[in-house]
């Protein structure tokens, strides 16, 4: 049993008796952490609102058995601009979900760590109707389920070059005409998804809305609920506003 | 462990929430020891709650009758509704003695990770308030936290194009607080709504 001290990022918080919470954290070093946060929910706290969902802090923690328990935070960046834009903050929760679903308690995880606080860098400075497409996408080549974008996965190599049309989730890749199966995907969606794990992700977040960052957003979301098998429920919530 | 009806009454007591099992066990063993009649005073009191209160049809508040006493006074302001997410807001804000308004209880927030949309809360009735009651201004008063900050956000797009003022309760520094200990959003809106001291 030990203080320690983190960098995290709050992904969710869970009512605990009168006026206590538990937060689920990401850290930089230790990966996913739960830790009690006494007294938070009183006004007067110490924490204040320096331990809400996508807060970026500095924490500094005693070990516990199960849970561990926070004794001061400091923020880092609290993402005042996501905070007080429903589209920003609907878009922030979901890429929480997203860490959540992924991240194992306790088992260290930069590379998400680095993930999350650079999506929600992005998103507090402008908004992008395919950033959570595209931060869902990097997560799934992380994992292992990058799709194949370029030629025929069907066909193989012998049908480079040949026009793409649809999407095989199967076979997490793209398919030509002769082989066509799955869902019917557009040219440009393919490569918006092509700049996404190519380097492009700063000319693709500049796409504004439309058909093509619909069919990418749709695609995305299909192919996080075939290859991580949960499905993100906070997605489309608050669409109906 | 027990025999039937004491083990009964520990699992009953340990359904409540934040009643561990060893708190169960001695709340149990407690209403055992006390007198027969102080027992069956908290037994009665939950059969009569369970079964006279109901959620007013207007705000849906707890309500012994089909309106609470707050809607079916007439000494009430009509025409401001203030939004809160829980009964427990109502005691709260009545408690300040500074509003003399209407109440609309949303019976929860918006929780996009556990799946709560506007459909589960009190939303559309919300809504069908505003031109049924000609309400001029909408206080919304759900919590500063991430979830009733959404809900917040959410309810202004709802009403704005209705015609009607939305506000939302202002951001700042608790009374008898520290400075220091104020975090940067609060103290940062604190400043932003500064007001001027006569």
């Amino acid at each position: 049993m030990a203080l320690y001290r983190e960098r995290g990022v709050v992904l969710r918080t869970y009512k605990l008796g009168e006026a206590d919470r538990i937060v689920s954290i990401l850290t930089q070093g230790r990966g996913k952490v739960r830790a009690v946060a006494k007294g938070v929910r009183k006004t007067k706290s110490r924490f204040g609102g320096r331990l809400e969902p996508t807060s970026h802090v500095e924490l500094q923690l005693y070990e516990g058995r199960e849970l561990d328990i926070v004794t001061q935070a400091e923020s880092i960046d609290a993402h005042r601009h996501i905070r007080e834009d429903l589209d920003r903050l609907s878009k922030a929760i979901v890429l929480l979900e997203a860490i959540d679903q992924l991240a194992q308690e306790r088992q260290p995880a930069p590379q998400l760590y680095r993930m999350l606080v650079g999506g929600l860098s992005t998103l507090n400075q402008a908004d992008s109707a395919l950033l959570i497409p595209a931060f869902l996408l990097k997560l799934l080549a992380m994992e292992g389920f990058g799709p194949q974008l370029d030629g025929c996965v069907v066909g193989g190599p012998q049908d480079d070059g040949v026009d793409l049309v649809s999407f095989d989730l199967d076979r997490n890749g793209a398919v030509c005409l002769d082989h066509r199966r799955g869902v019917p995907i557009r040219e440009e969606s393919l490569s918006v998804m092509r700049a996404v794990l190519g380097g492009g992700l700063s000319t693709v977040l500049e796409v504004s809305a439309g058909p093509v960052t619909h069919e990418v957003d749709n695609l995305v979301g299909h192919m996080w609920e075939h290859h991580i098998e949960r499905r993100l429920r906070s997605a489309h919530v608050l669409d109906r506003a | 462990m027990y025999e039937g009806p004491v083990q009964d009454l520990i699992d009953e007591l340990g359904r409540m929430p934040g009643i561990g099992p060893k708190s169960a066990q001695r709340i149990a063993f407690h209403l055992l020891k006390i007198p027969t009649p102080d027992a069956m005073r908290l037994s009665e009191a939950i059969t009569r709650a369970k079964e006279r209160v109901q959620f007013c049809q207007r705000c849906f508040n707890f309500s012994e009758h089909e309106l609470c006493l707050i809607c079916s006074s007439a000494s009430r302001q009509d025409g401001t509704l203030c939004v809160v997410e829980e009964s427990r807001d109502v005691v709260a804000v009545e408690k300040t003695q500074e509003f003399r308004g209407r109440y609309h209880v949303l019976q929860g927030c918006l929780n996009p990770i556990e799946g709560i949309g506007p459909e589960q809360l009190r939303v559309s009735e919300l809504l069908g308030r505003i031109d049924g009651e000609q309400i001029t201004e909408v206080i919304l008063s759900t919590n500063p936290n991430i979830e009733g900050e959404a809900t917040a956000m959410y309810l202004a797009r709802l009403l704005g194009p209705l015609g009607v003022m939305v506000t939302r309760l202002a951001s700042g520094l608790p009374v008898g607080g520290d400075l220091e200990y104020a975090d940067e959003l609060t103290l940062g809106r604190a400043l932003e709504h500064r007001r001027a001291v006569e």
